[in-house]
């Protein structure tokens, strides 16, 4: 029995008998006699909430090892009480809820409603994690994971947040989209709504009509795949195989978009062709051209997803250029094959699983892609906008909302399913190791024309479309009135000197606060998190593994939207009421951001030798010691990735959020879409390029804060681009 | 409870001795799914021996050195270190080292600072941990060298680090695991000898991993010869040498020709074998009358250019290499073809000579129960 062990059981005991079980009314201001014993189970419990008494057995149970340490028979008792305690939770928690039972059928049997209870607070909270860690020592005490606790504890932990923060939403949507407006069983209206003419109507094929919504996302996906490999592609071969002298300037452009919040592009592309943009205007009055509203619809979602996306294929098709051996080039050379049919016949075919990958990551991308399809979309709707309008907008029909959420789920994962049963894992591995003594083959000429042709034209209007984000910021409005102007700037980020200080009168501050403080939150966890199930996947072995490594992917494949809806869908009500805190917002930053820090984390794992962790096992340092001081500092770069990444994704995030903001926790990029759909284009978009600045000065802190990773000589070789990485998912 | 027991030994004089410990396996048993890497072993390693776990690739050796290690759990069984019981203890709270064959030196970590791990992380002072680690760098002769990072030493150098960082916490178990294999032919038989000869002189419990039988021969008080997930012998290397429990032992340890021969009496310590009409005295081993086979050491058969006498094996050479200190040689003969090896400056014979057979009875050929 260790001492972490009996911690954990008091800590139990604590959660039960002094802390509040239950989560405070948000009008009320709790006393302190709430806090301490007051609101606790145990007092609960004597008061009549009678079902809070049995979790007293599995806690006395646990009291038993504590008394007498080492008998053998100790980790079963452990187990038993952490089973036991977390099913008794889980149990009162999902029969009671606020309004009585949840279940009819107990309604029908007890002849009334039933008692009521709350959401769960801390209390409730700490005493269910302390039963998981409990069990998870007595797990370790039967010699699982070689008798360690920490990893059998990490497990644990991690398998139970991804539990609650992914599955149990996920479920959720399932359920509700089969269920009718008051909660009950409806698999017909299920049907109905499934089928629906708005979604799967063809009628644009042979009339006026619009065509469905399922059937307008799939053909923007597919448009906006084809697009951004194509464009990718021509970048790559420009960027590797070309003596083309802007090179750097590609790579600064392809990092650009990554930073930008994804709305920025669309609300750009509005100042650009918009019936009172600056184009528009210009043609107006020097050519008589009338201002029209083409910009809204799909031509206008397609340039903006090209916009956003076509760096994410650039990124891709980079590495796999990159890593197509020259000596097979020269090789085909040697047999007498012209420059050209060398290109058709190795290089392309070597090119295909990357250039799947490219095609699909654009298609998942542009289906979860919702800030542009808000901001252009116009009449042309697609599932992640319809939605989002089907919670928020007049007919709040959360039914409709979870059977069009569960499309798009089921269209992403059939993607990623594609991609994972087609191209397997070697898409990933790059060539290293020997070193090629080949000389890249030059492009065949019309191959490089094309190239140019596509990518430097794309490129000019990249750097139009961003001086555009500029420029707008500082003038009073585009396309009307050029004058330079602060105004902007001031309406958004006025800070007043008073007697009693400064006061952030300025109307951008409460969101931009809120935002920096959940992203400042979310990132450190999201990568804290990431790297141990990285860790985890990596260097422990344990049953139920590869689904476990699901279960961690999973959420990365759930579109924005998705996320939103389930999360409101689940946490609205008891036993886990969270909606409307900053909590929820965080959670989801680092459910929806933790998969990439898994990946960054396994690649760079996989790359440090296992018997390092082994040997400071066998030198008595304990796995929580040899996570600390030898595989953290040897995961530096990883680290880099996920933090920027997960503090990049929680500044720009728009699609899971908007459904989570309350007046107190407004986020940046909803106030912006706010601005926008008031029509104050100049204020939203002087506030993103605030954001922007302050994610280049973020992304250089974490840099210099984390550090290099020291590896004696051999550094040299460690070049991780911290910003690759989240392309690859 | 094991860590702080350690802790307070190490605290209270860090030169301090410890008892070498023994290491005891009762039954124990590896399943990988449905795999068995080690099938039901059971052993003892006795305080202040070297052991060597030897056996061709993926015979459970490994699995079972990191079994002492705690980095693997055994499925069933008992694991003993010092006598007690340490089965389900994790690799942390046994008090064993190991050196790993790719040496498993920390890249962002100097020499001293590697060796000072163990116990720093026992929450021992930095001051006297970098003491406890220059002691060991010394004894190992690498003082001088320890500002150095691990990536700026020889491989040989490297590879003293690593065993200086698992000395540095004086463990009741050390564990090698192919500690040689990184390192060119030449070094290997100095660093062996450089093993066995601080295991001595610190009266280590050492189990070592290896897959040369060779080196196993060179170092070790006992081998435990394992072959598919089982022990096929266990013993001394000469008695392993010389009385092979099995076809695989006989095999595995030196080079071996296995004949077929006949034994003709019943009873008593020493049995009358013919080979191929020939009639020698061997050490029974318990087998009654009938056919058994018979290992035959190569540098025990003598060849003799002599002509044929009655008594003697008669065989052709086909083929003779020179070695220098040796002339290897393929004879054909009665009792199917033998590989010879000849010691001493004579003149080689050349292949297609006629020659006699005669074995020497003493040492080298042994009957080889049950097979």
């Amino acid at each position: 029995m260790s001492r972490a062990t009996l911690g954990w059981i008091v800590l139990g005991w604590v959660g039960f008998a002094l802390l509040p079980w239950y989560g405070f009314d948000r009008t009320a201001v709790p006393t302190l006699t709430d806090y301490i014993i007051g609101g606790s189970a145990l007092v609960h419990g004597l008061k009549g909430a009678w079902w809070l008494l049995p979790v007293l057995v599995p806690l006395l149970m646990s009291l038993r090892p504590a008394a007498l340490p080492s008998r053998p028979d100790n980790s079963t008792w452990l187990i038993a009480s952490g089973l036991t305690g977390l099913a008794l939770i889980v149990l009162q928690g999902f029969t009671i809820g606020l309004n009585g039972w949840n279940l009819d059928i107990l309604k029908v049997i007890s002849g009334d409603n039933g008692p009521s209870q709350g959401g769960m607070g801390y209390g409730a909270a700490l005493t269910s994690i302390a039963f998981l860690i409990v069990l998870c020592h007595g797990l370790a005490a039967r010699g699982w994971c070689r008798g360690d606790a920490f990893v059998t504890s990490s497990i644990g932990i991690v398998v139970a947040l991804i539990i609650v923060f992914v599955f149990f939403p996920v479920s959720t949507i399932l359920a509700s989209a089969f269920a009718d407006n008051n909660g009950d069983f409806a698999p017909l209206e299920f049907v109905t709504k499934f089928m629906d003419r708005s979604i799967w109507g063809l009628d644009c094929l042979t009339s006026d009509l619009r065509c469905g919504v399922a059937w307008n996302t799939l053909f923007l996906g597919v448009l906006v795949a084809f697009g951004t490999t194509a464009l990718g592609l021509a970048f790559a071969l420009i960027a590797t195989r070309t003596a083309f002298r802007y090179k750097k300037l590609l790579r600064v452009m392809s990092v650009l978009p990554i930073i930008t919040p994804p709305f920025v592009i669309g609300l750009a592309l509005i100042l650009i062709f918009g019936r009172s943009g600056a184009l528009s205007s210009v043609l107006w009055e020097w050519f008589g051209i009338p201002r029209s509203r083409w910009i809204y619809g799909l031509p206008g979602i397609f340039i903006a997803q090209l916009l956003a996306f076509t760096p994410i294929a650039f990124l891709v098709l980079i590495g796999v250029v990159q890593g197509i051996s020259p000596t097979l080039e020269e090789a085909s050379q040697t047999l007498r094959a012209k420059s050209w049919t060398t290109f058709l016949t190795v290089t392309l075919p070597l090119m295909r699983p990357g250039l799947a990958n490219a095609f699909l990551l654009g298609f998942v991308e542009s289906l979860a892609d919702f800030g542009n399809p808000l901001v252009l979309g116009g009449n042309f709707e697609v599932l992640s906008t319809k939605i989002f309008f089907a919670v928020v907008g007049a007919q709040q029909d959360q039914g409709r909302a979870a059977v069009l959420s569960i499309i798009l789920l089921a269209f992403t994962l059939g993607a990623f399913w594609l991609q994972h049963a087609w191209l397997g894992k070697k898409v990933y591995t790059t060539v290293t190791g020997k070193g090629d003594a080949g000389i890249p083959l030059p492009l065949p000429r019309r191959v490089a024309l094309a190239s140019y042709f596509t990518a430097i034209p794309w490129a000019l209007f990249t750097v139009g479309v961003y001086a555009i984000i500029l420029v707008g910021a500082f003038v009073r409005s585009m396309g009307r009135d050029y004058t330079p102007t602060l105004e902007h700037f001031l309406t958004a980020f006025r800070v007043e000197a008073t007697e009693r200080g400064f006061f952030f009168s300025g109307s951008a501050w409460d969101s931009f606060f809120a935002t920096i403080k959940v992203a400042g939150i979310s990132a450190p966890l999201t990568a804290a998190i990431g790297l141990l199930t990285a860790y985890l996947l990596t260097r422990q072995r344990f049953s139920g593994q590869r689904s476990f490594e699901f279960g961690t992917l999973l959420s990365f494949a759930i579109p924005g939207t998705v996320v939103g809806v389930s999360y409101i869908l689940a946490f609205n009500v008891p036993p886990i009421e969270i909606t409307g805190t900053g909590f929820v917002l965080v959670m989801c930053f680092v459910f929806r951001n933790m998969p990439v820090g898994v990946r960054s984390g396994i690649a760079t794992l996989s790359q440090i030798d296992k018997s390092l962790d082994e040997a400071s096992l066998t030198l008595g340092a304990r796995s929580a010691t040899t996570m600390r001081r030898v595989v953290l500092p040897l995961l530096r770069p990883a680290i880099v990735a996920s933090l920027v990444y997960s503090f990049v994704r929680a500044m720009t995030a728009v699609s899971a959020v908007i459904f989570l903001v309350t007046a107190e926790y407004n986020m940046a990029t909803t106030y912006i879409v706010g601005r926008v759909e008031a029509g104050e284009f100049g204020l939203a978009i002087a506030y993103s390029t605030v954001l922007i600045v302050v994610m280049l000065i973020a992304i250089l802190a974490i840099q210099l804060a984390v550090g290099e990773r020291r590896l004696g000589r051999r550094s040299a070789s460690t070049s991780a681009n911290p910003v690759a990485a989240p392309a690859i998912p | 409870m094991n860590q702080m027991t350690s802790l307070s030994s190490l605290s209270r004089s860090p030169v301090s001795k410890k008892q070498a410990a023994s290491v005891e396996f009762r039954n124990v048993t590896k399943r990988y799914g449905n795999v068995t890497a080690v099938d039901s072993v059971s052993f003892t390693i006795e305080p202040g021996q070297l052991v060597t776990l030897l056996g061709p690739s993926g015979c459970g050796k490994t699995t079972t050195l990191r079994m002492i290690a705690g980095l693997e759990m055994a499925s069933e069984g008992q694991i003993l270190i010092g006598g007690r019981d340490v089965t389900n203890l994790s690799a942390a709270d046994r008090d064993v080292s190991m050196v790993f064959q790719s040496y498993a030196l920390f890249p962002h970590m100097s020499v001293l600072e590697n060796v000072a791990y163990g116990p720093t992380v026992q929450g021992i002072s930095k001051k006297d941990a970098n003491e406890m680690a220059m002691e060991k760098l010394e004894i190992i002769g690498l003082k001088g060298l320890e500002k150095r990072s691990p990536s700026e030493l020889s491989g040989g150098q490297q590879q003293r680090v690593a065993v200086a960082r698992a000395l540095v916490l004086e463990p009741q178990v050390l564990l090698f695991d192919e500690p040689l294999s990184n390192l060119d032919a030449k070094l290997r038989r100095r660093v062996r000898e450089d093993i066995r000869e601080l295991q001595q002189s610190l009266n280590l419990t050492v189990a070592y991993v290896t897959h040369d039988q060779e080196e196993a021969l060179a170092v070790s008080d006992h081998i435990i010869v394992m072959s598919n997930a089982r022990i096929a012998q266990t013993g001394t290397p000469r008695e392993l040498y010389e009385e092979p429990a099995d076809l695989f032992v006989a095999d595995f340890i030196g080079d071996a020709n296995i004949i077929s021969g006949e034994v003709l009496d019943e009873g008593g310590a020493v049995a009358n074998v013919r080979i191929g009409g020939v009639d020698i005295q061997l050490p029974r081993r318990g087998v009654g009358r009938g056919p058994v086979k018979l290992a035959v050491r190569p540098d025990a058969i003598a060849l003799d250019e002599g002509s044929a006498a009655s008594g003697k094996l008669m065989g052709t050479v086909k083929k003779a290499s020179y070695l220098g200190t040796q002339v290897e040689y393929e004879v054909e003969s009665p009792i199917g073809e033998l590989f010879v090896v000849q010691y001493g400056r004579k003149d080689p014979i050349a292949p297609g000579t006629p020659i006699s057979v005669s074995f020497a009875t003493q040492r080298g050929i042994a009957i080889i129960p049950g097979a």
